[in-house]
């Protein structure tokens, strides 16, 4: 940051101007990223109540009981991240292998009898009323775990990019995740995992061959997985509908029709809060997790749906300088995935809303109801603070 | 902390950072652009398909108005029947789709419980009829034939029959007031067709699936005016049909009601009259064919001189309006529309045309006279007119010297206008005609308003025909290939025709000449031509549109739009040749061809005039024609295959105004007894809670110069009348 001195103070401070002095954890905290992804959750938290406050087969009687465990779930997640910048990524950096242990053996656990299928992905686990989706945790695990490969001998100054030996290990410490969320099946989590890979290797200084192969890989991989069958029955009606919006209407073709009606509907100012038909109709599927932008698109309108997008472009752009100006290699792969997973997955989300992407069962972060993904994407704006916070102390 | 962070950083990874923030960038102002798209480009198109979507329609259909007749006796009218409808939407919502509530119905319906319940399913590919076909948020009729008490008990036990009602509902009815059906007049009604709703979608009187649209008469001219607005209600569902809100409600708004100038009492007269000629002249043998008259269809008009309104228009044969309320049956439609039942639906007043006979000679001789022959010149009326070596002969071939054209339309003299026929087309240049023809005949027809709808406001008018040169050119043009095909020099007389026409059939001929100038030949007149025509000379010479509305009432009776009369012009004569034209026709009720008809009639006080006219139809029976007014009122009664004017129609149409005048056969006033001694000025009066004051009609009884049992004249009166 640029550097410029204030001198005026005198000795003596306050509580509140120390906690604002210079040099100070909430001087060094990046705001914008904070307030805009509370203002995130704070419309997120809006758009779910309208979404969900006449579903009585979701919230009973109660209209308020989505809503207000989804505010929970904002509020463990601000917690989340509160201790993930309290214990910082550096520590966290010796705790990665315990860290992807855990997420591993957790996503291996959905595919054992515990594991429960919401919306055709076999990706929850279900304990005792806590649905879990490890595959959010996993995606946090990658980002840490790659990053500490790909970085340790880089910070450590023997070398100035990774060599191939270390991409190897770090690919295959991605792949090993990857191959058992693509087994549950959750595809979606899968592309996001594939773009933080992606993402991660860019930012790591890997070389271009591996870039450009990992993209010739994904493209075959997709090819293949195409060819051979291994996706599911619903899985290729959603791309077949998505090639083709005007196909069957009411059956395959309903939830993307519908969402894009929804948005459409909405015009420049929206219906207002509450007030969308197709929202209060319940013409859109899943409306408070997968498909939440078409409430913002319905009753907010383009104002309010693209202020969703504003904010989301403020945090990554703020995200990518956190991940320029850090001093380690460490920090900046880490920033790198985190921005890679929100950028894909929220373009993969909205876009889906909108009709240009495939319909994928992805959460949008920070908006969507769902209390893993909430967790993880707080988990991940802590290390981004933290990132921040401890950028000086490396200098 | 120093200014210049140690970042150690190589190049490479700074490059790659900025790739990835450019690669994020262009995502995003994707999305943002793909919004934009959706929502303010294309935003209206899909705020219409979200309105699509969940709102859901229910009509209430309106009243339609009453037809009334000129003192507001109902001719069409609405009666209630006692409709149980099912509301799906509210036995949805019940735990057992409302089986109970279904069970319950058909126990106080007696019907069977899956009787009910087949009425209120849903039609679909897999259910058969029984089923509904229409909106599920429509209310479902179940009967509308339910009994006042049953209607009592379900809604007196409204908590053990939710979404049940049990409503009066109107349905059409043709009253017939006195016997008098006026069904051609009146026209009837049938369901709205797809197309139909499809082109009125998005005018300002769009249909509804529910709709009776007026197909023919009234019904259709005043159909806008008479349907009303339904009423809508419109509700915002879910995905599942449930009913979230109600976002329009228009109450139905009921249709307006039509005055017309028809008489129900003179109606009844009018048909009853046109009917027993027709029945009587049945029974008389034909001189020229040996063969009984055959009287296969008649018309008759009355309308007032002065304004052109109907009074009565009948049309033989008729049949029952109320056939068509409720969807007509195959049978009724097919024996409606069969050769064998001569079409009665049509409306032989305005839809019938044929040759005029003699009473055109008024038109004749008005020709004469703008030709600038004097009208009380003298004509030589021979008994016959000779022309090349055809004869014209005069009706039973009678000659009467050198007369006025006056005496000329008083004895019905044919030689007298054929004359004056054959020499005005010799003066327009016989065979080799001038280049501007006078042709007064011809255009004096289309001046007094022939070969042209006279513009009633009923639907399907024909015009009729004037055969003059233009005509002849485009008729020749269209069948020359036919009669050239069929024609032989020295073929039988119709081969021998075709073989003429086929030449010469594009000129206009001495004989056709001839001819016309009797109205024979290829002339066509309507009824109600003829009747617009005997008015206008009546009333000083104005051509009045026919006309059955008199007035569009609103329900309440608050709104009055008055229908007036209308003039589409004047007789191209002046008031003298009027005048002339007026005395000659009155002599002939006192000394003419009518006068046999019009014995005892008291002529100084109701001076009454007519024409009679006898038209010959190639291959049939001749055509009788009765054209007569007062100074009030104008009759014209027409019998296809009738025999003569007078003979078939004279004792009708006397009839007709006796009944009006309230005269007996000889000729004694009894104004108690007249049904219209004066056209009806005063409108009918409709109260604010709609219900009209109209006065009781009785049947007419026909006054019988030999009684007969009454009752068999009532039973004979027309086979198959209903009540």
């Amino acid at each position: 940051m640029g550097g410029f001195s204030v001198s005026g103070y005198g000795p003596e401070r306050g509580t509140m101007s120390k906690l604002f002095a210079r040099d100070s954890l909430a001087r060094r905290l990046d705001w914008p990223i904070l307030l805009c992804t509370l203002a995130l959750s704070v419309i997120g938290s809006a758009l779910v109540y309208s979404a969900t406050r006449n579903r009585t087969e979701l919230v009973g009687d109660d209209p308020y009981a989505y809503v207000l465990k989804h505010v929970m779930n904002v509020g463990i997640g601000i917690a989340l991240m509160i201790g993930t910048v309290w214990l910082g990524h550096r520590t966290l950096r010796t705790a990665v292998p315990i860290l992807y242990g855990v997420s591993v053996f957790l996503v291996l656990l959905v595919l054992t009898p515990l594991g429960t299928t919401i919306n055709g992905a076999h990706a929850w686990l279900d304990l005792g009323g806590l649905s879990l989706q490890p595959s959010e945790f996993v995606k946090i695990t990658i980002i840490l775990g790659m990053a500490m490969l790909l970085a340790a001998r880089v910070d450590a100054g023997d070398r100035e990019y990774p060599d191939h030996r270390t991409v190897v290990q770090a690919l295959g410490l991605a792949a090993v995740p990857i191959m058992i969320t693509m087994l549950m099946p959750d595809l979606g989590s899968v592309m996001v995992m594939a773009m933080i890979v992606l993402g991660v290797l860019l930012a790591s200084g890997a070389s271009n061959r591996w870039i450009l192969g990992l993209l010739g890989t994904g493209a075959a991989g997709a090819l293949a997985v195409w060819q051979l069958g291994v996706l599911d029955d619903y899985q290729i009606a959603r791309f077949a509908a998505f090639a083709n919006p005007a196909l069957d209407p009411s059956g395959v073709g309903y939830n993307t029709n519908q969402a894009r009606i929804a948005i459409g509907s909405g015009g420049l100012t929206g219906a207002g809060l509450g007030n969308g038909s197709q929202t209060t109709g319940q013409f859109v599927p899943e409306q408070q997790t997968d498909f939440i932008f078409t409430v913002a698109g319905e009753e907010l309108g383009f104002l309010g749906a693209g202020l969703i997008i504003v904010l989301l472009g403020v945090v990554l752009w703020r995200a990518c300088r956190i991940a320029r100006e850090t001093t380690e290699l460490y920090g900046t792969i880490v920033a790198a995935g985190i921005i890679a997973w929100f950028a894909f997955q929220a373009f993969e989300n909205i876009g889906m809303c909108l009709g240009i992407m495939p319909v994928a069962g992805l959460p949008l972060p920070f908006v969507s109801y769902g209390g893993t993904s909430m967790f993880a994407v707080w988990i991940a704006i802590g290390l981004l603070q933290s990132i921040r916070v401890q950028r000086p102390m490396s200098a | 902390m120093t200014n210049i962070p140690e970042t150690g950083r190589t190049p490479r990874v700074q490059i790659r950072l900025i790739i990835l923030q450019i690669l994020v960038l262009s995502l995003l102002l994707t999305l943002g652009g793909r919004l934009w798209y959706l929502q303010v480009r294309n935003g209206d198109e899909y705020a219409d398909e979200a309105n699509g979507n969940h709102v859901q329609r229910v009509v209430e259909p309106a009243v339609r108005g009453s037809i009334l007749d000129a003192r507001g006796v109902p001719l069409a009218d609405n009666e209630t029947r006692l409709v149980v409808s099912a509301s799906r939407t509210e036995l949805m919502k019940m735990k057992d789709d409302g089986d109970a509530v279904l069970t319950r119905l058909a126990g106080v319906l007696g019907m069977q419980p899956k009787e009910v319940a087949d009425k209120v399913r849903l039609c679909n590919a897999e259910t058969p009829q029984p089923c509904w076909n229409g909106s599920p948020y429509q209310p479902i009729p179940i009967t509308d034939e339910a009994t006042p008490k049953q209607a009592l008990q379900i809604r007196e036990r409204a908590e053990d029959f939710p979404g049940i009602t049990a409503e009066p509902t109107a349905v059409r009815r043709y009253t017939a007031p006195a016997d008098a059906r006026t069904s051609q007049v009146l026209g009837y009604l049938s369901p709205v067709t797809d197309e139909e709703i499809q082109a009125a979608k998005d005018t300002d009187s769009p249909y509804l699936r529910s709709d009776q649209v007026g197909r023919s008469g009234l019904e259709r001219t005043y159909d806008k005016q008479l349907r009303g607005k339904a009423g809508v209600t419109a509700y915002e569902v879910d995905k599942l049909g449930r009913v979230m809100r109600q976002t329009q409600a228009e109450p139905a708004v009921p249709g307006a009601n039509v005055v017309t100038s028809i008489d129900a009492r003179v109606q009844a007269v009018a048909e009853y009259e046109l009917y027993d000629a027709m029945k009587k002249i049945r029974m008389e043998t034909d001189k020229i064919t040996g063969e009984k008259y055959k009287a296969d269809s008649g018309a008759v008009v009355v309308m007032e001189s002065r304004t052109g309104r109907v009074v009565a228009m009948a049309s033989n044969p008729d049949y029952d309006p109320n056939a068509w309320v409720g969807g007509i049956s195959g049978k009724d439609y097919a024996k409606m529309t069969s050769k064998k039942s001569n079409y009665p639906l049509l409306n032989r007043a305005i839809q019938g045309q044929a040759a005029p006979g003699s009473i055109f000679k008024v038109v004749s001789a008005s020709a004469a006279v703008r030709a600038g022959y004097d009208f009380d010149g003298r004509y030589n009326c021979s008994s016959s007119y000779s022309l090349g070596n055809r004869s014209f002969k005069n009706f039973e071939s009678k000659g009467y010297g050198p007369i006025s054209l006056g005496q000329a339309l008083e004895v019905s003299c044919n030689t007298v206008f054929y004359a004056l026929g054959h020499q005005e087309w010799k003066r327009d240049g016989g065979n080799k005609p001038k280049k501007n023809p006078g042709d007064w005949f011809y255009k004096t027809a289309r001046d007094f308003g022939l070969g042209a709808e006279t513009g009633i406001d009923l639907p399907n008018e024909v015009s009729g025909r004037i055969p003059d040169r233009k005509w002849k050119q485009e008729y020749w043009k269209a069948n020359k290939d036919i009669w050239c095909q069929q024609g032989k020099k020295d073929g039988d007389y119709a081969e021998r025709i075709a073989y003429e026409n086929c030449l010469e059939g594009n000129r206009l001929k001495a004989g056709d000449s001839v001819n016309y100038a009797i109205g024979q030949g290829d002339i066509l007149v309507t009824p109600i031509q003829m009747a617009t025509v005997y008015s206008a000379i009546s009333n000083g010479g104005t051509l009045y549109d026919p006309s059955v509305g008199k007035a569009v009432i609103s329900p309440d009776g608050q709104r009055v739009e008055e229908i007036k009369p209308k003039a589409h012009g004047k007789l191209p004569i002046n008031g003298k040749t009027v005048g002339q034209l007026d005395k000659a026709l009155r002599s002939v009720t006192q000394s003419g061809t009518a006068a046999w008809r019009f014995g005892g009639w008291p002529h100084d006080k109701i001076p009454i005039r007519a024409k009679t006219g006898t038209a010959q139809v190639y291959g049939k029976q001749t055509t009788s024609w009765l054209a007569t007014y007062t100074d009030d009122y104008t009759i014209v009664m027409t019998i296809s295959q009738g025999g003569t004017g007078s003979g078939a129609s004279g004792p009708a149409v006397r009839n007709i105004y006796d009944a009006m005048y309230g005269l007996d056969k000889s000729g004694k006033q009894d104004l108690k007894k007249a049904l219209l001694p004066k056209p009806q000025k005063d409108l009918p009066k409709i109260e604010s809670d709609g219900s009209i004051d109209a006065p009781k009609v009785k049947p007419y009884v026909p006054i019988q110069e030999e009684p007969p049992a009454q009752n068999e004249l009532a039973a004979g009166l027309t086979p198959g009348r209903r009540d």
